[in-house]
């Protein structure tokens, strides 16, 4: 990140302006050291700020307080005066503060600028932020910031048409991206292109078991399988491919803690006995004689406290509250 | 080794009291020592190499100084040693921080107000037992100003909107006495509209559960009586997931452990009643491997760079958990039991 060279003291602009010092207070409780250029840089940022400048050096000073230190929320808030004051070319700005959230993509200052601007640029800004926020998301696929962005955009500027593409094809990047199964259910929920979530549950049923086969150690398609069905529980059960997929996991792999806690769900929700179960829990049974008699639940709780020892107490307390319900 | 598991209270406050302190005066902070007192708890502070790697670090961190004085502030008091800082002296800078016209604090001395040090800067006060110093209708006009139509708050005139800003304006109202000032309903709903499929909450409607965000929901909630919105069973299980292989907690599925989790984390799970479905032990251990022992302080992770933000998330997660010698913290206020009481049960 490129800033002049000789700090403000040498720019002809400024010539006379009178710097004005952080005043820490007369006892500071916590005094910090400042190192040099900085100094140099915010004293002069207070001499205008307290004055209320509105000009394109104070514009350009605040270019160096960012540049310097993004983080200072005081100098956007001086900026937005100074923008609003000078009407400013909002897509000028909108390119310096994109060059400045590639450096600082998890500063919040940032991002609520672009946000200020993209609400007064409107739809038409819609493409330039989407595209910036994939762009910071093919660095960090999980950074919060760029997602919460994006589903603003979304909802007050547009551009749904091949949001759920793109889904897809983070997925196929790293299918344990939560933040990329939390769009998905964004998208299917919130989408006016889509008819809603009732319309696309069935392909989004399929999809999310593909995913959890090729994965099963993975929290998010659990929970959002789950989720496709959420206020309809009895739907959840009666669907065979729900309880199939628990069953196909667990045949390959019994310890797999996703697939017995979502089995427990569904025993609790109503999932009646089955072939299937029993022999999918015979196993189970035969390496703990201890379970030979008990019933479903119980057998998948004894097994949960001994595949996920962390959470030992809450698969106690499963046991100790729903076993009777079943 | 045999001093692994311990709790290097001494150092932590010596961190806190002099490496965010840089100064050249000769005062010293420390009263000088007396033949009854151990020497370990009073020794003169030394400018070691940390404070000037870290003049930079809190260089850039000057605008969020009152966030700082809660942090550092508040970990003292945890550990009984808020003695060690001049009340007066910190009343005084506080309010240096405070903007007369609008009724709001700055992050620091000729900073632009907003929420998040107008709270850091109530909860400060409230240590010291100083809310008399403020304005209390202006403040809490303040804050109440800034609630949206939907029921949400912004973090100031800008319009930044983000369920934390609901959790720190019902925490300040809270603690002043002026909830009534606000929509508390309205508040209420816009929380629960972001709710999520899994039991959690993200910053706005729809987005991602993130255990932080969660914290101020659930705070929010708690603060406001209403957490019979939350199905505690399944934020529970959510929350008590967040427990890695190396017992430290991360905040969101498939994300590293991070000592700051073990307070956004812990305090809601305490707070819906759910912390006995954790390992307290692996995260105990977890929290004790990220002290520097010799420098004090705690970092995110084992073996990196402390910092106070994390230092105090430390401290009060062990606090949750009882560790001794750890005063009891508050899980909604984030401030120690015996402050809240006096504030609730004083007036």
């Amino acid at each position: 990140m490129e800033h002049a060279k000789s700090g403000p003291s040498s720019w002809p602009e400024l010539a006379d302006v009178v710097p004005v010092p952080q005043d820490d207070g007369p006892s500071p409780v916590v005094p910090i050291a400042y190192r040099d250029d900085f100094r140099e840089v915010m004293d002069y940022f207070r001499a205008l700020y307290f004055t209320g400048e509105r000009s394109p050096r104070a514009l350009r000073l605040t270019t160096e307080a960012i540049e310097l230190n993004p983080g200072n929320y005081t100098v956007w808030h001086f900026r937005r005066l100074i923008l609003e004051a000078l009407d400013f070319d909002l897509l000028e700005e909108m390119k310096f503060v994109g060059k400045i959230a590639e450096c600082n993509p998890k500063n919040y200052q940032i991002w609520h600028h672009k946000r200020w601007l993209a609400e007064k640029l409107g739809p038409d800004i819609a493409n330039n932020e989407h595209e910036f926020t994939m762009k910071i998301l093919a660095i960090d696929a999980k950074n919060y910031h760029a997602w919460s962005h994006r589903q603003w955009v979304l909802q007050a500027l547009g551009g749904w048409e091949t949001e759920l593409e793109y889904c897809n094809q983070l997925l196929k990047e790293d299918v344990f991206n939560n933040s990329a199964w939390n769009q998905r259910y964004f998208v299917i929920t919130r989408s006016p292109l889509l008819g809603g979530l009732t319309v696309v549950r069935d392909s989004e049923v399929d999809y999310t078991i593909e995913a959890i086969l090729a994965n099963p150690q993975n929290e998010s398609p659990w929970r959002y399988l789950k989720g496709l069905y959420k206020g309809e529980n009895n739907l959840l059960v009666d669907d065979e491919r729900i309880s199939g997929v628990c069953f196909k996991v667990l045949k390959n792999d019994w310890t797999c803690v996703f697939a017995l806690s979502f089995l427990l769900d569904l025993l609790c929700t109503g999932l009646q006995p089955s072939d299937e179960l029993k022999s999918t829990l015979e196993p189970i049974r035969s390496s703990h004689p201890e379970t030979a008699d008990a019933d479903p639940v119980t057998v998948v709780c004894c097994i949960l406290q001994k595949c996920d020892p962390l959470r030992v107490n809450y698969w106690s307390w499963f046991k100790a509250t729903l076993s009777q319900v079943s | 080794m045999a001093d692994e598991a311990e709790l290097a209270a001494d150092q932590h406050v010596r961190y806190i009291v002099t490496v965010e302190k840089v100064t050249s005066a000769a005062t010293a902070p420390f009263p000088p020592y007396a033949p009854s007192t151990p020497p370990s708890a009073f020794q003169r502070p030394l400018l070691s190499s940390a404070q000037k790697k870290d003049s930079f670090e809190s260089l850039v961190m000057e605008h969020i100084r009152l966030n700082g004085a809660y942090w550092g502030l508040t970990t003292l008091d945890l550990l009984h040693k808020l003695h060690a800082v001049d009340a007066a002296e910190v009343v005084d800078w506080i309010m240096s921080c405070y903007h007369p016209e609008s009724g709001g604090f700055g992050g620091n001395v000729g900073h632009d107000p907003h929420v998040l040090y107008t709270l850091s800067a109530v909860q400060v006060l409230c240590l010291f037992d100083r809310l008399d110093v403020l304005d209390v209708d202006k403040v809490a006009d303040y804050v109440a100003g800034l609630q949206n139509k939907d029921g949400s708050f912004s973090g100031d005139i800008w319009g930044e909107v983000d369920t934390r800003f609901s959790y720190i304006a019902l925490c300040t109202l809270s603690l002043l006495h002026r909830l009534h000032k606000i929509d508390v309903q309205k508040a209420v709903d816009f929380i629960v509209s972001c709710k999520n499929l899994d039991g959690g909450f993200g910053a706005m409607p729809g987005g991602e559960s993130h255990a932080g965000q969660i914290f101020c929901c659930v705070g929010a909630l708690a603060i406001t009586g209403s957490l019979q919105h939350i199905d505690r069973d399944l934020l529970g299980w959510w929350l008590c997931e967040r427990q890695c292989k190396d017992g430290g907690l991360n905040g969101r599925p498939e994300k590293l452990a991070d000592v700051c989790y073990s307070w956004w984390v812990l305090s809601s799970l305490v707070m819906i009643d759910r912390v006995h479905w954790i390992d307290k032990e692996k995260l105990t251990k977890f929290i004790l491997n990220c002290q520097d022992k010799e420098n004090g302080g705690i970092s995110d992770r084992p073996d990196n760079a402390v910092d106070i933000y994390h230092t105090y998330f430390g401290i009060a997660g062990l606090s949750l958990m009882e560790y001794p010698g750890v005063k009891p913290l508050d899980p909604a206020y984030a401030l120690p039991l015996d402050v809240v009481n006096r504030i609730f049960l004083k007036k």
